[in-house]
């Protein structure tokens, strides 16, 4: 039998990423990542900054998104996000960007703790992009 | 009768109307494929994000704290229309059926004594209602600079409205956009985002779901988003119908200006005939006299 299941990535304009055969999904949920297997139970959470790391067979596709909703059901995974970029093509400069305007938005008092938590994450998951 | 002259330049000027119309007839085809391709792109998420509030909303506990933006403010007070237009004319029907949609909403609200607010999104709306609703329109957004629908100014659209509604500006909130349908046909849409209207028979399953945070928090993540994904929906159906509109208006127009060519050319032969043989008459008639 194979443990195998669907995954379909859809930002607002277009259906990102649509694979029929994947085993293995991890997805930085927002009490932590969360590795989806085939016959996950039914599951519904969001996503803080991070990395989603996709296994097909023996391979593994990294994205990195900013946020995000997942829903897994009848062995079949939506992630619905606003801002994914393949880890592949993302630019330097572009990582360097988004750390200076998080930080910036940092540096600001008025913000939540929560907002600051996700900050703080984004910043982190960044940097570690941009050294890599 | 007007002159041979005349006709002329009458028929010239009907000629180069038909290449103007017949110009953007083309551009409009080719701009509504794109759109068309994207307002169907952009289905799969508001889609899944609509399932995903079912699903949820189902679950919720607490009905007594649900998020206001689910259950309403409890009040019927003030309304909010949000009217989503094109910023160009030229387009047919298309502007003028979203408002006549809007103001018989309007008259509905205004008759049974509420609050009517207005929010325009394009300038053409705004340039048609500013005349009869001026004290209504608190605010008139315009995209002109962005070329195709984005996210990021729907989300716009969506954070405005979020931001009055927590400061308790209106109750509910109604968005008015032409959902497309096919070139020749755009239904005027009037559709409630706030509170949201959960239709229970589009219920899909009643499937038990692990949340993580709980339902709640979710829930309260995930409204906003909806509101902003669900203006985004309307702007691509919006998108696509004013090309589709607009091919179908110079279509016609296109063919109108070939026809008024016709009629003007048969009269310009006529009347040229006439000359001739007016002139002809003169000279044979001078003749017979001498």
């Amino acid at each position: 039998m194979s443990e195998n299941f669907k995954l379909e990535i859809v930002n607002p304009e277009r259906s990102f990423l649509s694979k029929e055969e994947v085993s293995e999904v991890v997805v930085p949920a927002f009490e932590g990542e969360i590795g989806i297997l085939k016959d996950h139970i039914p599951i519904i959470s969001f996503l803080k900054p991070g990395i989603i790391k996709v296994f097909i067979g023996s391979e593994v596709e990294n994205y990195y998104v900013e946020d995000g909703i997942v829903e897994f059901k009848d062995n079949s995974l939506s992630i619905l996000t606003s801002s994914i970029f393949n880890l592949k093509d993302i630019d330097k400069n572009q990582v360097n960007n988004s750390i200076s305007e998080a930080e910036n938005e940092l540096s600001k008092d008025e913000i939540d703790d929560q907002k600051r938590f996700i900050l703080n994450h984004k910043v982190e998951v960044l940097k570690s992009i941009s050294a890599s | 009768m007007a002159s041979l002259d005349d006709l002329k330049k009458r028929i010239s000027s009907v000629k180069s109307t038909q290449k103007i119309t017949k110009a953007m007839k083309m551009v409009a085809a080719a701009k509504l494929r794109r759109a068309q391709e994207s307002a169907e792109r952009g289905r799969p998420y508001s889609q899944k994000m609509n399932n995903i509030i079912l699903n949820l909303s189902g679950g919720i506990s607490d009905k007594e704290n649900a998020p206001k933006l689910l259950s309403g403010t409890g009040e019927d007070k003030v309304h909010l229309c949000v009217v989503l237009t094109a910023d160009r004319g030229l387009c047919g029907g298309f502007n003028s059926n979203i408002i006549k949609k809007a103001k018989l909403y309007f008259q509905k609200i205004s008759d049974s004594g509420k609050v009517l607010k207005i929010i325009t999104v394009g300038s053409k709306g705004y340039d048609q209602l500013k005349r009869v609703y001026k004290d209504n329109i608190i605010e008139n957004i315009s995209f002109k600079e962005s070329k195709n629908a984005n996210y990021f100014d729907a989300d716009k659209v969506g954070k405005i409205l979020i931001q009055k509604f927590e400061q308790k500006e209106f109750d509910v909130c109604t968005i008015f956009y032409n959902q497309f349908k096919n070139v020749i046909t755009q239904i005027p849409q009037e559709q409630q985002i706030i509170p949201l209207k959960i239709n229970e028979e589009e219920k899909t399953s009643e499937e038990n779901y692990e949340f993580e945070p709980d339902e709640d928090e979710i829930l309260g993540n995930l409204l906003p988003k909806n509101i902003s994904t669900q203006i985004f929906k309307a702007m691509l159906e919006n998108s696509a119908s004013e090309q589709g509109s607009r091919m179908s208006a110079m279509d016609n127009a296109t063919r109108n200006a070939g026809e008024m060519v016709d009629k003007l050319t048969i009269q310009y032969n006529r009347s040229r005939q006439a000359a001739i043989t007016k002139e002809l008459i003169e000279i044979i008639s001078g003749a017979e006299s001498l």
